[in-house]
């Protein structure tokens, strides 16, 4: 398969990139990792004019810790995290979502930023950004900008990036004290893609009871999205299976479930409800064992 | 309109002008008629097409030769680097770790990728691994098996080296 003619730019800096987004602007692409944009230009679903591969631009890959909090480069790719000692030691989520994402080599060149700048429904990343609260960090000639990932999602495809920016990074702030976590995911057996990817951080305190529930869902609607009632049922109550079990039955409320040829709506609302319920479970068994997020 | 690049292909320069949209596997296949390298779905999914790139396995029908422009590219025809087989490729003979044969190419660069990074890989992590490469023939016993020998091979041949 054959991508439709385009002209190529490796710019070596940031503002550099941005004045060709500038312009070139509708007719051009900005090209991370490739491994969703490539596929679709494959298939002539995208035709740019202009790709714009920032895969030159050092300043945007790496993960640093920065007081309090982990900073990734948008460019960072899925191994680049997955095998991170600052992010292992930081913040280990990151790392077992990394590993969770389709395969070794697309995991050497899919990057976070490409992820989470996509949007696509059933991608991983969404779910634990959404989880973590992330902050991401747009970048324009007119400056920078921070959108927090409760305003990221905004549909299909859809992300609150606007015309001429780019998404040059996430930061993740430290997570309160005895916070659990975890990230459970059906995979498509062929795509590996989520079928349902659930991201679950809660903080208990030491009696058990939940202080604060944060769970991203990928793979259920149009765009990753909080499984709010549920979260909001957890805390304040003990992290017990009863009371698990009663915040995930809720757990599908609010998302656009759609029927596609792998499940209809009512299986995926059921995959939902049941994968919230196990990563649930899942922070728990992680809670009592004192395996807190540092 | 063309761009010139230049890779690093199994440890020589080579320089081409080309579209921007070639993608790295038909640089490898077409240009450089280098074959080993397989296209099989062409859809980022089966892994024939698995090279190394800059010492990480990518499958190349997902990557634009423009891409790799100045990067160190090797191919199924560089892993043994000299004469001879590569102990991967002596595993995989020994174990019959294929079937038709056409996943294979792709297969051992994964291998090879997976060995650097766990020398002594359990069998999970040779699972886990190999997530990027399907074996159609679904000859995967013999595949996992071939790797764990290759492993071995490895180990001994680093002792030996290490001993002399």
């Amino acid at each position: 398969m054959f991508p439709a003619q385009f002209e190529y730019h490796r710019p070596g800096s940031i503002d550099e990139a941005l004045a060709l987004l500038g312009e070139y602007g509708d007719d051009a692409k900005l090209l991370a990792g490739g491994h969703s944009l490539i596929p679709s230009m494959k298939l002539r679903l995208l035709e740019p004019k202009h790709l714009i591969d920032l895969g030159n631009i050092a300043s945007l890959k790496g993960v640093r810790v920065e007081g309090d909090t982990v900073a990734v480069g948008a460019l960072t790719t899925h191994y680049g995290v997955e095998s991170s000692p600052e992010a292992k030691g930081a913040l280990p989520l990151l790392c077992e979502v990394a590993g969770q994402i389709a395969d070794p080599q697309v995991r050497n060149r899919g990057t976070m930023g490409g992820s989470l700048a996509n949007a696509d429904p059933a991608a991983d990343w969404p779910a634990t950004a959404l989880a973590l609260d992330a902050e991401f960090i747009c970048k324009s000639d007119a400056g920078e900008r921070k959108v927090p990932a409760s305003e990221w999602f905004q549909g299909l495809f859809t992300t609150a990036l606007e015309e001429g920016e780019i998404l040059c990074g996430l930061r993740f702030g430290k997570l309160p004290e005895r916070t659990a976590a975890t990230y459970l995911k059906l995979q498509h057996p062929a795509s590996r893609f989520a079928v349902v990817g659930v991201s679950a951080a809660v903080t208990t305190d030491s009696a058990g009871k939940c202080v604060q529930a944060r769970i991203g869902i990928t793979g259920v609607g149009t765009h990753a999205a909080r499984a709010a009632k549920t979260e909001r049922l957890l805390e304040g109550r003990v992290l017990d299976p009863a009371n698990i079990a009663a915040a995930a039955a809720l757990a599908d409320e609010g998302f656009d479930a759609g029927s596609d040829m792998h499940f209809s709506e009512s299986d995926r609302r059921e995959l939902c409800r049941a994968y919230v319920e196990r990563a649930l479970l899942g922070v728990l068994e992680r809670a009592n064992a004192g395996q807190f997020q540092p | 309109m063309k761009n010139k690049v230049s890779i690093t292909v199994n440890g020589v320069e080579r320089s081409a002008e080309v579209e921007p949209r070639m993608l790295l596997v038909h640089f490898l296949r077409e240009e450089l008629h280098l074959t080993g390298t397989h296209v099989g779905c062409d859809t980022t999914q089966c892994g024939a097409c698995t090279v190394r790139m800059n010492e990480q396995a990518v499958k190349s029908c997902t990557v634009f030769a423009v891409q790799a422009d100045g990067a160190n590219v090797t191919t199924v025809e560089g892993l043994a680097g000299g004469d001879g087989l590569h102990p991967i490729q002596e595993a995989f003979r020994e174990h019959h770790g294929l079937q038709c044969g056409f996943c294979t190419p792709g297969m051992m660069m994964a291998a090879s990728q997976l060995l650097d990074r766990y020398p002594e890989p359990t069998l999970e992590q040779i699972k886990h691994q190999l997530d990027g490469n399907i074996c159609r023939c679904t000859g995967y016993h013999n595949i996992i098996k071939a790797v764990q020998s290759a492993a071995e091979k490895i180990k001994a041949r680093k002792q030996a080296q290490g001993a002399r």
